[in-house]
């Protein structure tokens, strides 16, 4: 099987985006800049979060969000809401 | 007299929510469910294998008309290095006969018509409305406060069947943050493949009879975790959960592992040929019995995955969930009968959880997540030894029998010391008894 890029697969899953509102968020954008590890760009499963390194800060693509949650399990300053009722991911399958 | 809209509030249309509704309804018991999603299942993720049992006992001979992929007759359990895979497990025609043990499912497809029923029994259910938070009085929950205009509901009980995330739970302070160590964080992908196609690879003989592989191994490079893949009628579901620590600490994105373990030339040729359909991801809660919360307050129960029941080692979660959300809605049915909704009454929902299979079962494995925190290899150091003495007892190299017995004892000893392996092996003994 071809391998896979990770926007192709996003692509395939059924989202109703909220335009107005994003629920996620970073409760105190500094401590990213000296964050070593920078957890919340590798362990999400749809690389919602990306390092700006111009601008200094952490990227947020909260469309891409599959509201698993495993970001605010591994960073405390990742302000982590479901989002508003019927928005969010919809799954076709599940 | 207190405002009331209803006499139960379920939070979460989900396999616990549901089946707490099922129960309450089916007593004439007054219940709104309230779901987030725009349809119940939509927000949900499994593995998945569903369990018959606690659903039958619910609703007898479901599965004759439950939207179900394939009945599970063979189970596989693979331990998996980079180039091999040592494979045993189960297939038998005792499964292979109504009422069957389990099936493969898609939780979008079944919570929708387990709901369905549900609604059917006399439940409301209102979808796309988040429950923000419980609404307390005199120290009793007695509502929740939806993110709806004038969406405060009041009722005498609530039951919280929202999920692994649980933030009703936590902030009626009866759980404390989750941690890394205590959920695992799964990855999912359905790969549509013909009915023959899968079929023909996984060794059944039409649409009805399905497979479930399990693997674990050194493929992991010590992470803890589970990689599965199970025949849907025309697709596979193909995924990996791996302990969220793990993930941090081996700075491995959860996708990139699910594309490596889909390019192992064990798995490769099963899948081959296959269309992806859709990916997914949730997380699972593996802490075990250790982990549970406290699962009951005045006017409040805890059910599910909120209440983190899960076995992890059986992979069983969903038919935990079923059960635990009876016997939330038999407590309230009690509760009723004394018209007290105080937390003592509410206790005899944990009490029935002991007596029942899902805490018994959960505290029987109570230490193997300590266990496998701790000693890590029992999970990469074993496995390998016995992949590598697979293949070299398979590997005919004119080297005798009793010669190759002598170099595996010889093997055992160095890698393990005989101390250590026996020192393993009791310590499992002690835990797992």
């Amino acid at each position: 099987m071809k391998k896979l890029r990770i926007e192709d697969k996003l692509y395939l899953i059924g989202y109703n985006v909220d335009h107005e509102y994003s629920h996620l968020g970073v409760s105190d954008p500094e401590v990213c800049k000296t964050c070593e590890k920078k957890q919340c760009t590798y362990v999400c499963p749809a690389v919602v979060y990306t390092w700006d390194e111009k601008e200094q800060k952490i990227n947020i693509n909260y469309d891409a969000c599959v509201e698993c949650g495993t970001c605010r399990i591994a960073c405390d300053y990742i302000t982590w809401k479901y989002p508003r009722g019927g928005f969010g991911v919809a799954y076709k399958f599940g | 007299m207190r405002k009331k809209d209803f006499d139960v509030i379920v939070v979460g249309a989900g396999p616990a929510g549901l089946a707490a509704g099922y129960v309450l309804a089916k007593a004439g018991v007054d219940v709104i469910i309230i779901e987030r999603g725009k349809f119940p299942g939509s927000k949900n993720v499994m593995g998945g294998i569903f369990y018959r049992e606690p659903m039958d006992d619910l609703i007898p001979d479901f599965y004759k008309e439950a939207p179900l992929e394939r009945h599970i007759v063979e189970q596989r359990m693979w331990l998996m290095d980079d180039t091999s895979h040592f494979s045993f497990g189960i297939k038998t025609q005792k499964h292979n006969v109504e009422p069957y043990n389990c099936f493969s499912v898609f939780r979008a497809h079944f919570d929708k018509w387990f709901a369905k029923k549900v609604v059917e029994a006399g439940a409301l259910l209102i979808n796309e409305t988040v429950v923000t938070e419980p609404i307390v009085e005199d120290g009793k929950v007695v509502g929740v406060r939806t993110d709806r205009p004038q969406g405060d509901l009041y009722a005498d009980v609530v039951i919280a069947a929202d999920g692994v995330q649980s933030f009703l739970a936590k902030s009626l302070g009866l759980r404390d943050k989750i941690t890394p160590e205590k959920v695992a964080v799964g990855v999912k992908e359905v790969i549509g493949l013909s009915e023959d196609q899968i079929n023909d690879r996984f060794g059944v003989k039409d649409a009805s009879e399905g497979v479930t592989i399990e693997i674990t191994g050194p493929f992991l490079k010590g992470m803890e975790g589970m990689a599965w893949i199970y025949t849907n009628k025309t697709s596979v579901s193909i995924g990996v959960g791996v302990i969220v620590k793990d993930i941090m600490e081996h700075h491995k994105n959860p996708n990139d592992l699910l594309e490596e373990i889909k390019a192992h030339p064990s798995i490769a040729p099963l899948i081959e040929g296959g269309d992806t359909k859709e990916y997914l991801a949730h997380l699972i809660p593996e802490g075990g019995y250790n982990s549970i919360p406290k699962m009951y307050t005045d006017g409040f129960m805890v059910a599910g995955d909120a209440a983190m029941l899960v076995d992890s080692v059986h992979r069983e979660g969903s038919n935990l969930a079923i059960e635990s959300g009876k016997l939330a809605a038999r407590t309230y049915l009690e509760a009723r009968q004394a018209g007290d909704f105080s937390e003592r009454m509410l206790s005899r929902y944990q009490e029935k959880l002991e007596e029942s299979f899902v805490l018994k079962d959960l505290k029987h494995y109570r230490n193997l997540p300590e266990l496998l925190e701790e000693k890590r290899y029992l999970l990469t150091d074993y496995p390998q030894f016995i992949i590598d003495a697979m293949v070299e007892l398979y590997t005919v190299d004119g080297t005798p029998k009793p010669e190759k017995f002598r170099k595996l004892k010889e093997e055992l000893k160095s890698r393990f010391g005989y101390v250590n392996l026996a020192k393993d092996i009791f310590t499992i003994w002690r835990k797992m008894r």
